[in-house]
């Protein structure tokens, strides 16, 4: 099964699972910390919101319309 | 700063979103022979209604058409890209995971969606809580729901079929809270057997914990969602759950061709009978014109990718199959009105805008989105106001912006792209 890491941690994943999907099963299944310290998770899953915004091998991407891959390394907000 | 050879690309026909209206138009204006662009947001083309993934089942027909897609060489199709900004007359700023380019066209058709309209509420902020679509989107998309206990709110048709797909992964589905009356739900199921297809997708959807003139008040929990308050008729139901499913109907997705120029009414881009705007070789097609279901976005698709490419007589031989599914749109719209209570949901201290954090009662004082903008900066951070913009539309009855660019969060080497005197 491949795997990538979400904030250090390793994340197996099936073919085709979005990194929405994965933020929302892993650590505490939220994707950023909003301007007033309160912690968010994807809400819309159409690349609307921009709640689940997080880091990708170093680029801004949405989570919820990008497709994970093997060796992926995913930052949350904190 | 000049541009790149690199950075340019220029194409017969562009169209922009690759749902069920796109791939009809592609399909419908291929066998012609000009170049075609399709571009779309998402990983895959499918639209919402044909998301592919690990959990989706993607119907035949929008396999075959698929299939079809990549049997044309003239059909190129762009997933994971967006339109950062307008470029000059018929070009437009793209970028995707790998880089920025602009494109320029000599016929665009628009076929931007629908999203869901999303309500304040108070908790609506907490993790556990999605959009209707949102979640059959997520599940779709992977996210095991296995063993939850699920509300879905809101009101139409997507909250049966979210629930649907809720179930088929193992959730328990412990409500759908419908807004809408027994008898405007009631009305429109009776007028279905003029679209048997669609009275079969209503039988099977159906579902006990369904209620009618139901709708959430608060999401409970402090760190994430522990359970609803649901108004239900006259009682107020209090039930513990793993996740909460709110959607509000639909709104067109209009920023694209509200920034290009086009006329927009009601929410919805204007088209003629040949799915023209009010622009010369500018086309719209799908939920974008008005929310009305896959079966309309495909004959106004097609329509559109016909007189794109002068073919108006095949075009014109459509139109009475348009116009059998507009009327199912209309019944559906009629029968889907907002309750005006829901407008009356948000708290004093609830978050309208998500990006900047700022309290319904920190808006409510304001006579205008402008006002209310300047003072606060609602809708000033990176969903740039579709999501809090709209909710303010249906709270206060403000007339939403014209998106400015970058239309989307964009990397700066994109904005590089362009030309001197194309700022953005």
């Amino acid at each position: 099964m491949p795997e990538l890491s979400i904030d250090g941690q390793p994340f197996r994943f099936a073919q085709g699972t979005t990194v929405a999907a994965a933020l929302m099963s892993s650590g505490d299944r939220c994707s950023r910390t909003s301007v007033s310290g309160q912690r968010r998770a994807p809400l819309c899953g159409m690349g609307i919101c921009q709640e689940c915004r997080v880091s990708i091998d170093g680029l801004r991407r949405l989570a919820c319309q990008t497709i994970c891959r093997d060796g992926m390394r995913i930052e949350t907000q904190p | 700063m000049t541009v790149n050879a690199t950075t340019n690309e220029h194409v017969d026909l562009l169209i922009i979103g690759a749902g069920p209206a796109g791939m009809a138009a592609a399909l419908a204006a291929a066998p012609r022979g000009l170049s075609i662009a399709l571009l779309d947001d998402n990983p895959l083309p499918g639209g919402q209604i044909w998301r592919d993934g690990p959990n989706a089942q993607v119907p035949k027909q929008a396999q075959d058409m698929r299939g079809r897609l990549q049997g044309f060489s003239n059909i190129r199709l762009h997933s994971g890209c967006k339109v950062v900004a307008l470029a000059g007359a018929k070009r437009l700023l793209l970028e995707d995971a790998e880089r920025g380019w602009v494109l320029s066209y000599d016929s665009l058709i628009l076929c931007t969606g629908a999203r869901e309209r999303l309500l304040p509420f108070p908790g609506w902020t907490l993790p556990g809580v999605t959009g209707a679509g949102g979640l059959q989107a997520l599940i779709k998309g992977g996210l095991q729901v296995k063993d939850e206990r699920i509300v879905i709110a809101g009101t139409g048709p997507l909250l049966l079929a979210s629930s649907a797909t809720a179930q088929k992964h193992g959730a328990e589905v412990v409500r759908v809270a419908e807004q809408a009356s027994l008898s405007a739900v009631a009305g429109f199921a009776a007028g279905l057997w003029r679209w048997p297809n669609k009275a079969i997708q209503a039988i099977t959807l159906a579902s006990a914990a369904y209620r009618t003139s139901a709708h959430v008040l608060t999401a409970l929990g402090t760190d994430r969602l522990e359970g609803v308050r649901i108004q239900v008729g006259d009682k107020i139901e209090e039930l513990a759950c793993e996740r909460l499913a709110c959607g509000f109907s639909l709104v067109p997705n209009v920023e694209i061709a509200q920034a290009l120029g086009c006329t927009v009414r009601d929410q919805a881009v204007v088209v003629d009978e040949w799915q023209a705007t009010r622009l010369p070789d500018h086309f719209a097609a799908g939920e974008c014109t008005g929310f009305g279901g896959s079966e309309l976005a495909l004959v106004e698709g097609r329509i559109a990718g016909l007189v794109a490419v002068g073919e108006r007589e095949t075009a014109r031989g459509l139109w009475a199959e348009r116009l059998r599914w507009q009327g199912f749109a209309d019944r559906l719209n009629t029968a889907f009105s907002l309750n005006p209570a829901l407008k009356t949901l948000a708290a004093p201290e609830t978050l309208v805008c998500r990006c900047e954090d700022v309290r319904y009662a920190d808006l409510a004082g304001h006579g205008s989105w402008t006002g209310a903008k300047l003072a606060t900066r609602c809708g000033m951070g990176a969903c740039q106001g579709r999501i809090c913009g709209t909710a303010a539309q249906t709270l206060f009855g403000w007339e939403p912006p014209l998106l400015r660019p970058p239309f989307s969060p964009a990397r700066i080497s994109t904005l590089a792209c362009l030309d001197e005197g194309e700022s953005v």
